[in-house]
């Protein structure tokens, strides 16, 4: 796999092709101060992610190559790189493959995102889970009329990212990576596979999905580590997933369902993210767009659930200006059914001038139980503004 | 056989009399006519691809530029599928709208996102609101079948100043879906070609909203006509959108698998 990748780098920079992509500061402050008194009220951030397009065969073939590296003021985990994407895509007649690095998204919803497991998350990056590591695949696709058909084996597996010991938002204790553990005794060589069949019926947009292999979700375990300190210890089970995510597109109407059934070390369970999204087109005679948004999650673990999310409604509305500037806000609340805990987020873009976009992101969290896992989140209230420059 | 002789008669004599009225069109039929002629014109060209660059003027002239890529291939029996990728802005390079136009109801739209990697079915209800904050609406860019007007045929004259040696048909259309943006539009259709010279758009209210004006007309494959650049004039806003088209290329060998989710993830 190494030698491949190598090699495409190779014959992809040997050749003339496109660059394009943006680097972008980032900083964060916190209102309240943490827990763990090594962790600081705000951080500056740098971070690059160009993209390298080559394309020849009359589009037939094509290299993509995609390095992704951030440079954090306090937290060294945070301060990492990864390859997003570093693949070679073939075309046929109503086939294709992508061989390398990459990165597939699977699902409908907003609030959460069950059915999509390919790719890991780069938690570091976000705490909203939407960044993701590249993953080395083998990918066969074929559409036909009775659908899509995704065919995946997924050879060398990509650890969660987390938060270091300077750094914020992260659960007391904290988990320490390198402590790592494998069911598999394979570890991080264990070669999963994944099967996904999607298709279009008139309103309904339909995908049906099966994976096998390393969770990417790991099971917290309290540990020790080497300076005596009491960390988590990520332990990743294998397990098996079938998901289903539907659309039924009606008018004004998204409404969207996603189920899967998972299968692990512990008792099979269900977990789910059902619900709509409304828009009002031009709100008040203006060329603005409402969208109002309401998700159910629920998880049949429940308490046991390593999630936020266990029996959970989140209401959102998404509001467009449809400007020049394309300027967004979204704004979010996700409440727990059987406690008062509550999460307020904020999300808001603007463009300015032809190259440059203002990203801003709150988020609140109050009222977290002291019996969860994640109490301390409490004090980890912030306000994030990052400005890109896109080439 | 008498009676049968006189019957003959009889139906002769009345299909003598009721052909003028048969022949004299009413305004819908004309403008009926009209539409399905221009359609007529522009059927058969299978496939094409093609640049377009849009300049947004705000009321001071200053100016925002959009850059985009557009595949369509011709439907059949149904309506035409389309891709459009841009290029600019940066910070949207690679965002691609995937869409199946239908003769009859609601068209299905695809965006793809590509900062995600996700593809997203989104409501095409919303085909009055602007073309990225552009003076186009959606529906003023998708695919204009014979079938989503009703027709009224209102007058002949010259085509304007931008084109002073042509006569047009003027053609009144209003729009069947109730979620339009317009209540009609005035299309001023040139005689010799049939090809739309100028369109006024009628908001909701009934008043003018906007006028759309074809320069810079080129036939390809002998038959179909392109304008290269058009202005459309926003007359409550004093805002305007110039959209130029350039390298059209008919008949490239697109095909279904062209217009599907997975091409959409990959096209550029």
């Amino acid at each position: 796999m190494r030698a491949l990748l190598l090699m495409l780098l190779l014959v992809g920079i040997a050749h003339a092709g496109e660059w394009s992509g943006n680097i972008a500061i980032e900083g964060r402050v916190f209102q309240h101060d943490a827990l763990d008194p090594r962790q600081d009220n705000s951080n500056f951030s740098f971070s690059a992610l160009p993209e390298y397009f080559h394309e020849w065969n009359d589009g037939a073939d094509s290299i993509t190559f995609t390095p992704f590296i951030r440079v954090d003021s306090d937290d060294d985990e945070r301060t990492h790189a990864d390859l997003r994407e570093l693949k070679w895509t073939h075309v046929g007649d109503q086939w294709e493959t992508h061989m390398g690095i990459s990165k597939v998204f699977w699902g409908v919803a907003e609030s959460q995102h069950l059915v999509d497991i390919i790719n890991q998350t780069d938690l570091v990056e976000n705490l909203d889970g939407e960044d993701k590591l590249g993953q080395p695949m083998l990918k066969y696709s074929t559409s036909r009329e009775w659908g899509t058909l995704d065919l995946f084996l997924l050879p060398g597996f990509r650890e969660r990212t987390y938060p270091g010991k300077d750094g914020r938002i992260r659960t007391i204790p904290r988990v320490d990576t390198d402590l790592v553990q494998y069911e598999s005794a394979k570890k991080e060589k264990h070669i999963d596979s994944a099967i996904r069949w999607s298709n279009t019926y008139d309103i309904w947009d339909v995908g049906v999905s099966w994976f096998s292999g390393t969770g990417r979700d790991p099971v917290l375990i309290p540990a020790i580590d080497s300076n005596g300190e009491v960390v988590l210890a990520p332990f990743y089970e294998q397990i098996n997933q079938t998901g289903l995510d539907v659309q039924a597109t009606i008018d004004s109407w998204l409404l969207k369902l996603e189920i899967i059934s998972r299968d692990g070390t512990g008792d099979r369970y269900t977990a789910s993210t059902a619900g709509f999204e409304y828009t009002l087109y031009g709100l008040f005679d203006s060329a603005h767009n409402l969208g109002l948004l309401a998700e159910y999650l629920y998880d049949e673990r429940g308490r046991n659930a390593p999630t936020f999310f266990e029996d959970d409604l989140f209401v959102g509305a998404r509001w467009t200006w449809n400007d020049v500037q394309d300027t967004q806000l979204l704004a979010g609340m996700i409440k727990d059914s059987n406690s008062s805990e509550r999460i307020f987020r904020l999300e808001a873009s603007r463009r300015i001038g032809e190259s440059l976009k203002l990203n801003i992101e709150a988020q609140v969290f109050s009222n977290i139980p002291p019996s969860s896992r994640f109490a301390n989140f409490n004090q980890e209230d912030y306000l994030q503004v990052e400005l890109a420059w896109y080439f | 056989m008498k009676i049968a002789m006189r019957i003959l008669n009889l139906t002769l004599i009345a299909t003598l009399l009721l052909l003028p009225e048969a022949y004299a069109l009413t305004p819908e039929e004309k403008g009926l006519e009209i539409a399905l002629e221009t359609d007529r014109r522009d059927t058969g060209w299978r496939d094409f691809r093609t640049n377009m660059t849009m300049t947004l003027y705000n009321k001071q002239g200053e100016s925002s530029i959009r850059s985009m890529k557009s595949s369509s291939l011709e439907g059949k029996d149904d309506g035409d599928k389309t891709i459009i990728v841009f290029d600019e802005p940066k910070d949207v390079k690679g965002t691609a709208l995937l869409t199946f136009t239908h003769k009859q109801g609601a068209d299905d739209q695809w965006l793809y996102l590509p900062a995600l990697k996700r593809v997203k079915r989104i409501a095409s209800r919303n085909k009055s609101g602007p073309f990225v904050g552009s003076e186009y609406a959606y529906e003023d860019l998708t695919s204009q079948e014979v079938e989503k007007y009703s027709y009224r045929y209102l007058r002949d004259e010259g085509c304007g100043d931008h084109a002073p040696d042509l006569v047009c048909f003027v053609n009144e259309r209003d729009p069947v879906d109730e979620y339009s943006g317009y209540t009609k539009q005035h299309v001023w259709v040139d005689q010799n070609e049939y090809r739309p010279q100028k369109i006024d758009f009628y908001d909701r209210k009934g008043e003018l909203l906007k006028t759309l004006t074809f320069y810079e007309y080129q036939q390809y494959l002998g038959q179909y006509w392109r304008a290269h650049r058009l202005m459309m004039v926003n007359h409550q806003t004093g805002k305007k959108t110039e959209l130029k088209w350039e390298g059209y290329e008919f008949r490239t060998g697109l095909k279904d698998n062209d217009f599907n989710k997975n091409s959409l993830k990959r096209a550029r």
